[in-house]
């Protein structure tokens, strides 16, 4: 009998998600119709480019690594009644120290071990986005700051920091006297996170990481964390209702900087894993790769629960990944961005919805007590 | 409700499944481009090369297809989802796709592969590069000619052999001309520091110089902004800049991304492929000087023309380094 009623919630959960991705991508038929193309072949070109064939799936899921943790990041905070839009700049700091780490440890220990090595740059990069998160979630608890503002404009300073040590003190041309390059020092090999190629050769072509693993596991750290511990529930309970918090014994200011540290050590692992996964490097850039910023979109539509930011990451994974071949198929990309906008409008909607047919059902009660008259 | 819910779910499924392998394979030569992030519509290196695909397209009936880079973490991905596709010819769009194109072409050795801007060592890919010395000879040579105060500025982006090549090829067009000018050479560590930029030409501006040129990107859009605040000449790079400030932008070192993009899809075309370094120069029209604000007067244009001729004749051999240039004597014309 609970199983059953734990079934039914979980379905009353996934119910609206699931309707909302069907109507957006019937939504979505009629823009590409529009485009003068044919919406069988967009989607099919869209499924079959992230889905068919383990080689493709491997680059969806390397799409989604970043956004598990950047989603993981965003839900968190806003579990606390943070909303954290600096999982970007989080995110690009937290790239910056896994560099650094790299190659401090390495200059000063040579060549570690992997089993030591790879830990110790992913808790540098997880450190770096705890840091820069953390200086929003002081200003917050000590100053009332609002963290919109605050996050938002340290995305901005965290490009300049990231592009001035990727042309000063990071750059090869400074630790290894080559020519002054556009990007740092590469990662030491025994830093890098393994390919599944090479575990599993079926992956082929496909630069899948053991990154991917990381992520999971730190989505179901935090599960834990949020609905299994003490810390969890203050977060929670602050998050709901402040003020009841308050009332209740629990300091609102610690457990506001601890959600936005916690909240930037998983945007700083995003960083850490791309770089320790794919690039190897960080690049000098005019803008961010905007995963903090599809993290937002990616908690949203995951219900700001860690084990739904794992499927909705995916999805994500799956329409950008799947974007590759609908361009191929000569459809233009934005198609798929104009999916993930009415995907997100209709989950931001929900709650219009239900409070429509809330409207309905009370007048269906009229009437039907009218009709017992 | 819910059953309801299940069952459109699996029927929308069932019914994409059918579109799955729906993929139009025509005997076409295929060729796709991979843009950087800027994307199309950049006005433009993209805009460019793609044009010259659409050339391509018209003159010699191949088909391109393109894939635009949202982040850099996208470039070796969109090139495996081509190479996947076994087009004829994958094109990479800027230096930044180096490394991850050396990753590809090993990973598809058969796959036949293009850079424009930067050198790839393998046997499957095309360099294309461009002598930006020979453009910048010629901007050079106008700056000599045209300047009032003996006094002209070059600002680079980062110190690189690349950057160095315009740099040198500008100077040695000054020389050529106008041996007594005094050239002020700064740079700016940076291809997007607009404000940093800015701040170089004003400094340049105040030590006399009348006529800075730029080979720094974004960077140089705070040149064009100082050059339109206090009135000197500022000359473009890459691209005709004269758009940003018609009055001030002198005239520009274009590169001919459409050329290079064109004559390699004509390579393939052909089957005369080679995975070596292409060059293209003032003779293959990959770079040249562009004018379309009209602020050269005819004496500017045609000592411009008489260098390009002996250029493209091989009379004048364009330094491209420091000993190159310390050692450059230029004929009289």
């Amino acid at each position: 009998m609970e199983r059953d009623s734990k079934l039914k919630t979980f379905v009353e959960n996934i119910k609206f998600p699931l309707l909302a991705i069907l109507l957006s991508f019937l939504i979505g038929a009629l823009f590409i119709i529009w485009t003068g193309n044919n919406p069988l072949v967009a989607y099919g070109a869209l499924l079959s480019g992230s889905l068919g064939g383990l080689d493709r799936f491997g680059q969806t899921l390397l799409k989604t690594t970043p956004l598990i943790f950047t989603g993981l990041a965003v839900s968190f905070a806003f579990r606390c009644g943070l909303f954290n839009i600096g999982a970007e700049g989080q995110y690009v700091i937290g790239a910056l120290t896994t560099v650094a780490a790299g190659y401090i440890f390495n200059s000063i220990f040579g060549d570690l071990p992997r089993f030591i090595f790879i830990p110790l740059v992913m808790l540098a990069g997880a450190l770096g986005g705890a840091l820069w998160a953390a200086i929003a979630g002081f200003l917050k608890s000590k100053l009332g700051v609002h963290e919109v503002i605050t996050t938002i404009m340290l995305n901005y300073t965290s490009i300049h920091v990231s592009n001035f040590f990727v042309r000063t003190a990071l750059n090869p041309s400074t630790l290894e006297g080559t020519t002054q390059k556009a990007y740092t020092v590469l990662l030491p090999e025994s830093a890098r996170l393994t390919q599944l190629k090479e575990i599993i050769p079926w992956f082929g072509y496909s630069s899948v990481h053991t990154g991917i693993f990381i992520a999971i596991i730190c989505a179901i750290i935090a599960y834990f964390i949020l609905f299994k511990t003490t810390l969890g529930y203050e977060i929670r309970s602050v998050g709901q209702n402040s003020h009841a918090a308050e009332y209740g014994g629990i300091s609102v200011s610690k457990n506001l900087v601890l959600a936005m540290i916690i909240s930037g050590m998983f945007a700083g692992l995003a960083g850490a894993t791309q770089v320790a996964g794919l690039n190897y490097k960080v690049d000098m850039a005019p803008i961010s790769p905007g995963y903090g910023f599809t993290g937002i979109a990616v908690a949203l539509v995951g219900k700001n629960h860690p084990l739904g930011v794992l499927a909705s990451a995916l999805l994500f994974g799956i329409l950008s990944n799947g974007a590759r071949r609908m361009q191929i198929e000569g459809i233009p990309k934005e198609v798929v961005g104009i999916i993930q906008g009415i995907i997100i409008i209709f989950i931001a909607g929900e709650r219009i919805i239900k409070f429509v047919s809330e409207i309905r059902e009370r007048r269906n009660r009229k009437c039907n007590v009218e009709g017992v008259n | 409700m819910i059953k309801k819910i299940i069952a459109l779910l699996l029927t929308t499924v069932l019914v994409l499944t059918l579109a799955v392998g729906c993929t139009s394979k025509t005997g076409k030569v295929t060729i796709g481009m991979i843009t950087d992030t800027g994307g199309l519509g950049d006005q433009s290196f993209n805009d460019s090369a793609w044009e010259g695909l659409g050339r391509a397209e018209k003159e010699l009936g191949i088909e391109r297809k393109v894939l635009e880079s949202e982040s850099a973490d996208d470039y070796l991905p969109n090139l495996t989802s081509f190479a996947e596709e076994k087009m004829d010819l994958i094109i990479g769009v800027g230096y930044l796709f180096d490394k991850s194109m050396e990753t590809a072409s090993k990973q598809f050795p058969d796959q036949k592969f293009a850079i424009i801007d930067a050198v790839v060592n393998a046997p499957n890919v095309a360099s294309l590069t461009f002598k930006e010395e020979e453009g910048s000879f010629l901007v050079g040579v106008i700056a000599g000619l045209a300047t009032k105060t003996n006094k002209i500025g070059f600002i680079g982006g980062m110190k690189s052999p690349l950057i160095q090549k315009f740099e040198y090829g500008f100077r040695a067009g000054i020389k050529a001309v106008n041996p007594n000018a005094e050239v002020f050479v700064n740079y700016a560590d940076s291809f997007e520091d607009a404000a940093k930029g800015k701040e170089i030409a004003l400094v340049q501006h105040e030590k006399g110089a009348d006529i800075i040129y730029h080979a720094a990107g974004g960077v140089g859009v705070g040149l064009i902004e100082a050059a339109k605040e206090k009135g000197f000449w500022a000359i473009g790079v890459d691209k005709d800049q004269s758009a940003l400030a018609p009055k001030n932008v002198l005239c520009s070192m274009i590169k001919r991304a459409d050329n290079a993009t064109y004559y390699v899809a004509k390579a393939i075309k052909e089957g005369k492929f080679e995975g070596k370094v292409y060059t293209y120069g003032l003779k293959e029209e990959g770079v040249d000087y562009s004018d379309k604000a009209g602020n050269l007067t005819k004496e500017l244009k045609d000592a411009a023309e008489k260098y390009k001729k002996a250029i493209i004749e091989g009379k004048i051999v364009v330094p491209k380094t420091k000993e190159e240039f310390e050692k450059f004597e230029a004929p009289k014309l």
